[in-house]
């Protein structure tokens, strides 16, 4: 066995945006959000992620912009810190250590230092107060800890700050807990569990009102209770607006407390005008279910977060002016996941009723492609039409999908669609629907692999014991060609499980339970049958290029491989394969074996007995969906053992739907070396001032690359350009009046040299007379400091008076770069 | 945020014909005009000579008409009894007609009284013609005979008796003035040649002859006797060449298309059929509202007129070109065209930006109601008159969208007598189109079960659910027996196919134990 030396498993790309509510920045120019251990920053008008904010170790669970600072932004996570970062600059400013895994967390002006966090104390979850030390280190211990309210939800929804900080509300089950800090005192309101109708009166989540004394909370049965008159115990009133139908998951104010906007699992945004309920506006078909709702701080942007992994920007609930879509991943992935071959995107299972187009590449979902092309119902409980398969033929051109809904009392419902690529929009266009192509689900579908043939020919398998083989048939004389029927065959009332195309299509292999037919595509006569008892075949696959005379094939206990020359059993050997894929570019194939609890992987060309490569538990659970992806570029590793990645890479979903992949060493430093390389700094507007600051600090870099020694002479450089960035950046209308601010600047230009002065000052006291005298010469010196500079190399020659020889040494003392730094530019 | 995507219309092949070059041509045609005759319209015949009058026949007169004209040119009326078979000579100037009463009357087309009198035929003439040197008559008549005649001196000529029934049909060559066809009821076709005195071919047609029609050429003769239309190649000595049977009832009456490329004929069933002439297939049918008796044919196709035994005569004319030209005229001529052509025709340079209106989406009424989730009343819209009637497959993507979304029986429930009855009247009417059958019995079910609680209250409902259980009842039968067939066809073929030995890779070993 050949040990997998630098081969490393990694995750690869697609965590949720999703998990907790995004925030968006003061200027609206970005939007934060927890992403799996990282916070990311996109921008809001280009919807590009700038950068990641990388440090926690574990789950990030919430992002809060500092109150006091709002180019600064707190982060929590699982790994019990808190974590301070500059977010422009993408800069960890400052780590505390809290030492309780914390769920969320909350701040306010109010509360000057404290942040509040909920914190899985022993037994139940508590809101803790946490004053944080005042400290310039960069890694600081919290040790003042107080309980605030003990009991509360987890959920960073159930907790909200009313009015700038004077009284904190939280929703748990039944129960609305207000606290006010003023009073130290805690007011608690109960529902019943279910109304006359049937309803739920379960809290879902809670909002205050930035200005008034007024709490929304949302509930399971899509109501909307607006609480008032809550500091009394028995006086409290609330009135109840209802518009969504199921739960409501997010309610928010606007900054200024004229709207509520409220969401749920119908993914409509409503908004409704406080005081003036009954006018509502809709944002009606938004995606998925919306999970949160955020509002810029200047209340002009809208941010919707759904379940399908997408953040949605809304400006002031017109238009949707963003959408940032990661990887979808649903409960399951019932297609496969595939290739396409002409974008090399990943492609599989997206949102409800959509295949998406995902690039591995740039960690960047392409598109998505709506399969089923009917209304979506957002109701739980409700069958919805699924896409079940989907397969790709070898160029890229075509592209066939199924869709089914299966409901108990009636019958499946079938759609076979066949999709056209169309060069001039660059997507796939429907070309055929066939609708019940089979009476039972479809089992298998593979296209005709080669690329020269003229014909295309579909195979899909179903459960009704027949295949059919699908062909393009020549243009109908009004429309274009269309899809039909060629062939339909069963094998003794068998089920068919899979099927797959040799290489070069002249063979088709579908697997009837234990006995592979082998069929000739061109005649459809049955050629050879392979059956190799005991146990179902599940897994079908030809090898390629100089192993294209074996066919390889799972059964529950054994991996077996014929030899189709001979018609007989070249080898096998018993392991539990749950997934056997073959590369498209070599001759190697991978086996994922499920084992014990865990998955192994090998590599192995068929021809050959050792296997090129195998690793042992790569994660748990079982995997039973991986691809071949092919490379942009070949890697040239000369290592036995990580030669099979050269020309692709392989990919795999784990049971948890992680999306995982291999690399290698050389191949991780490459990627490092590469991203230092890339700066991102597409979010800054192009403005004049962004013109004349870019260029300096181009030219600035170009020195430093150019000339080195020259740069450490101009330390001083980077102060000065500092102090005019801040002057430049401050705006008119807050700066002192000209002259005060000249007399400023001038007097920070020189102040390297003021030290220098003070130490001087007796000599310069003492020769006050003879300064004056050598006024002229001082004049002519000061407006030639370069060559007085040049002059100062040869100060000891003799000649000098003994006036002119201090009026060097001043002149050398004092600096000058500043004077260079202003012709730089 | 997407748009609402509108309910999906299943697309289902059309059934029915093609849209071809034939239909094209033989529609193009104008809506008919239709006379009202004395009695049954027997013949019809074209004159060779422009301006193409036809002279109709039909009780005891013998009508001419121009092209154009609606009433008649000229009419003959100086039979003792029903006329036959009224047939221009090849000059257009003469006409010759048989009668009940077995006299031959030969008219000058200007003049009004017979020329001629042709007298020694025994019964009714149902058959005369002129022979293509303009000097002789052939008639044909129910004594079994067939008589040439000399016209200038209206002398018999020549008598055959070779039939032994009715000689009801009959045509002279075009090209040879001695060679003429009859047919007759004794089910033979004979081709007779005035310098021998006795027929030369006999074709034996199967059935009474109605009708024959020599080709341009003369060397195929098509012959037209119960529900057959048959071909016969003269050249081969009347030899069989095709037997055509796409009518159901007798075919009356044949024509050929100006250009020899079409034959139709005419029948008692109402149709008039076109058969290409190549491949003798049908590329045309016309129906018309009476048995068919007569077929004319004008030259160039330019109209079609048709005798049928209800005694009206129809004619349709062709639509010609200026007519068409004259509509499209019209159309220019309309202000508005300008108004909505307005800028439509900008051609854009190259700087030009292009500022892109946003699409107004129309959706319609029913898609209006579902975004809305009215799911009643769009249940109610797709059950409109029209859609019902028209475009079943509208209200059946309704009722499909219904249920996929969870509501349809949220949509069938609260309806009153009458709606309950309309929509049961539409299951009832489609639950039996393979197309609709998924869809519309989880609608029945779900119906049955909503209102199994009112069964009996309603006399209208009762019935027409016991209309449903009968229709359900009988399909049932339906299928069974077709199961029944299929099973027996499966068992033909399965024996009816040579067995073959698949190798399998049992056997190679097996073999190589052996070795």
């Amino acid at each position: 066995m050949v040990e997998h030396g630098d081969i490393r498993v990694v995750h690869c790309g697609g965590s949720k945006i999703n998990f907790r509510d995004p925030v968006i920045t003061h200027d609206s120019r970005f939007l934060l959000c927890a992403s799996g251990e990282a916070v990311k920053v996109f921008s809001t008008s280009t919807e590009e992620c700038i950068h990641e904010l990388r440090g926690h170790t574990g789950l990030v669970t919430g992002v809060l912009l500092r109150p006091s600072n709002h180019l600064q932004v707190y982060s929590s996570s699982l790994d019990g810190t808190l974590r301070l970062w500059d977010f422009t600059d993408g800069i960890l400013i400052k780590t505390c250590v809290i030492g309780y895994p914390i769920y969320s967390f909350y701040a306010s002006d109010k509360h000057e230092n404290v942040i509040f966090i909920v914190a899985s104390m022993p037994k139940r979850f508590q809101l803790v107060a946490v004053h944080l030390p005042q400290s310039g280190d960069q890694m600081v211990e919290a040790q003042e800890l107080s309980a605030v309210l003990s009991g509360v939800n987890p959920n960073p929804a159930a907790i909200a700050f009313g009015r700038g900080g004077e009284f904190i509300a939280s929703v748990n089950d039944l129960q609305l807990e207000v606290y006010f800090f003023k009073k130290q005192k805690s007011y608690r309101f109960f529902l019943k569990e279910d109304n006359k109708k049937g309803g739920w009166n379960t809290f879902t989540c809670v909002a205050c009102h930035p200005k008034d004394d007024c709490i929304a909370t949302g509930h399971e049965d899509g109501k909307i209770r607006l609480w008032r008159n809550f500091n009394h115990k028995k006086e409290y009133t609330y009135s109840t607006l209802h518009w969504h139908h199921s739960t409501v998951s997010s309610l928010c104010f606007t900054p200024e407390g004229t709207n509520l906007l409220s969401g749920g699992v119908e993914s409509v945004l409503v908004q409704w005008r406080y005081n003036q309920e009954s006018e509502r506006d809709f944002l009606p078909r938004l995606g998925g279910a919306i999970t949160h709702i955020t509002v810029s701080p200047d209340g002009s942007l809208f941010c919707t977060s759904h379940s399908d992994n997408k953040i949605t920007i809304i400006q002031s609930c017109v238009k949707v002016s963003a959408v940032i879509q990661g990887l979808v991943k649903g409960d399951s992935i019932r297609t496969d996941l595939m290739m396409d071959p002409r974008s090399k995107a990943l492609v599989l299972n997206g949102k409800p009723g959509h295949l998406q187009f995902y690039s591995l590449q740039r960690d960047k979902l392409l598109y998505n492609l709506d399969i089923v092309q009917q209304e979506y119902i957002h109701e739980s409980g409700l069958q919805q039409f699924e896409v079940v398969k989907a397969a790709f033929d070898a160029s890229g051109s075509w592209l066939a999908t199924v869709e089914e809904r299966h409901q108990k009392a009636a019958e499946l419902e079938l759609n076979l669609k066949l999709w056209a690529f169309d060069e001039q929009t660059q997507s796939f266009v429907l070309n055929t629907t066939i609708s019940a192509p089979h009476d039972a689900q479809i089992t298998a579908m593979c296209f005709c692999q080669p690329t020269d043939s003229q014909t295309t020919l579909l195979v899909s398998t179903s459960k009704d014991g027949h295949f059919k083989a699908w062909q393009l048939a020549a243009p109908a004389h009004t429309e274009g060609p269309s899809w039909l029927c060629d062939f339909v065959s069963a094998y003794h009332g068998l089920v068919p499980e899979c099927c797959s195309f040799s290489a070069d299509g002249s063979l088709l292999a579908v697997v009837f339970q234990e006995v592979v037919t082998v069929w000739s595509p061109s005649t459809w006569e049955l050629l050879t049958t392979l059956s190799q008892p005991p146990g179902a075949v599940s897994d079908l696959c030809f090898g390629r290029l100089s192993c294209s005379k074996y066919l390889l094939g799972t059964t529950a206990s054994n991996l077996l491989c014929w030899n189709l020359l001979t018609c007989s059993l070249e080898w096998t050997t018993s392991m539990d394969v749950r997934r056997l894929v073959a590369d498209p570019l070599s001759e190697n194939m991978a086996a994922f074996c499920y084992q014990s609890g865990s998955t192994d992987l090998f590599v192995f060309k068929p021809s050959e007995p050792r296997p090129l490569f195998s690793h042992k538990a790569v994660c748990s659970g079982k995997v039973t969906q991986a691809v071949f992806a092919p490379r942009e570029e070949m890697l040239e590793s000369c290592e036995e053992s990580s030669q099979w990645l050269n020309r692709s890479q392989l990919y795999f979903l784990t049971q948890q739907m992680d999306l995982m992949t291999f690399t290698t060493k050389a191949e991780e430093d490459r990627l490092l070396a590469s991203s230092k390389q890339l700066v991102i700094d597409d979010s800054v507007a192009m403005t004049p001032f962004y013109l004349l600051l870019g260029k300096h600090r181009q030219q600035q870099q170009e020195h430093q690359d150019s000339d080195s020694s020259l740069w450490a002479e101009r330390t001083a450089l980077p102060q000065t350009s500092a102090s005019m960035k801040e002057l430049l950046q401050t705006p008119a209308h807050v700066l002192p009046s000209t002259s005060y601010l000249c007399s400023m600047f001038v007097q920070s230009l020189l102040i390297s040299v003021s030290d220098a002065r003070s130490a001087h000052a007796e000599e310069e006291m003492e020769s006050e007379k003879e300064e004056e005298d050598s006024e002229e010469e001082m004049e002519s010196s000061r407006s030639k400091p370069e060559l007085a500079a040049a002059a100062a190399t040869e100060s000891d020659t003799p000649a000098l008076t003994k006036a002119q020889a201090r009026e060097l040494r001043r002149v050398r003392k004092l600096d000058h770069s500043w004077l260079a730094g202003l012709l730089d530019s | 945020m997407a748009s609402f995507k509108p309910t999906k219309i299943q697309v289902y092949p059309k059934l029915g014909e093609k849209v071809t070059q034939d239909t094209l041509y033989w529609k193009n045609y104008k809506a008919p005009v239709q006379i009202k005759e004395f009695g049954a319209v027997t013949s019809i015949d074209f004159s060779p000579v422009t301006p193409h009058n036809f002279a109709v026949t039909a009780f005891t007169r013998i009508h001419i008409y121009g092209p154009f004209s609606q009433e008649p040119v000229k009419s003959f009326t100086r039979f003792k009894d029903t006329a036959y078979c009224g047939r221009f000579r090849s000059d257009g100037q003469l006409l010759v007609a048989g009668c009940e009463d077995s006299v031959v009357r030969l008219f000058d087309v200007s003049g009004k009284v017979a020329l001629r009198l042709f007298k020694g035929h025994t019964k009714a003439v149902h058959l005369t013609d002129f022979t293509s040197d303009r000097y002789q008559i052939l008639t044909g008549s129910d004594d079994y005979t067939c008589r040439l005649w000399d016209i200038p001196n209206a002398t018999e000529l020549t008598t055959y008796t070779e039939h032994t029934d009715y000689i009801r049909c009959g045509v002279t060559s075009k090209l040879n003035r001695d060679l003429f066809i009859t047919g007759s009821y004794d089910h033979t076709v004979k081709l007779f040649d005035a310098r021998v005195e006795k027929s030369v071919i006999t074709m034996d047609h199967g059935q009474p002859v109605e009708s024959v029609l020599l080709y341009p050429s003369e060397g195929l003769l098509v012959s037209a006797g119960g529900r057959h239309v048959k071909v016969w190649d003269l050249l081969k000595g009347g030899q069989p060449l095709v037997s055509l049977k796409n009518h159901h009832k007798t075919v009356t009456s044949l024509a050929l298309s100006s250009n020899g490329q079409r034959l139709l004929s005419a029948s008692l069933d109402r149709h008039v059929k076109v058969y290409n002439t190549t491949n003798y297939k049908v590329v045309h049918n016309f129906d018309y509202a009476a048995s068919i008796l007569s077929l004319g044919l004008a030259p160039d196709d330019a109209s079609i007129v048709v005798g049928m035994t209800n005694s009206i005569l129809s004619i349709k004319h062709r639509k010609n070109q200026e007519d068409s030209k004259e509509i499209a005229g019209q159309q220019r001529r309309r202000p508005s065209y300008r108004v909505f052509v307005k800028g439509k025709n900008y051609v854009p340079k190259q700087d030009d930006y292009l500022v892109s209106k946003p699409v107004k989406e129309h959706l319609a009424k029913y898609d209006k109601q579902l975004q809305r989730f009215n799911v009643s009343k769009a249940l109610d819209t797709a059950l409109g008159t029209y859609i019902r009637f028209r475009k079943p497959e509208i209200t059946v993507a309704v009722i499909k969208e219904l249920d996929r979304r969870g509501t349809l029986k949220n949509a069938l429930a609260g309806r009153d007598e009458r709606g309950l009855s309309q929509l049961l009247n539409f299951i009832i009417g489609n639950l039996v189109d393979a197309r609709f059958t998924p869809v519309l019995v989880t609608a029945a079910e779900m119906i049955l079960d909503i209102y199994q609680s009112v069964i009996g209250q309603s006399p209208v409902v009762d019935r027409q659910l016991l209309r449903l259980q009968d229709l359900v009842k009988r399909e049932i039968e339906f299928q069974k027996d077709l199961l029944e067939v299929l099973g027996m066809l499966d068992t033909m073929f399965a024996s009816s196919l040579p067995r073959k030995e698949v190798p399998c890779s049992g056997h190679f070993e097996k073999e190589r134990c052996k070795f």
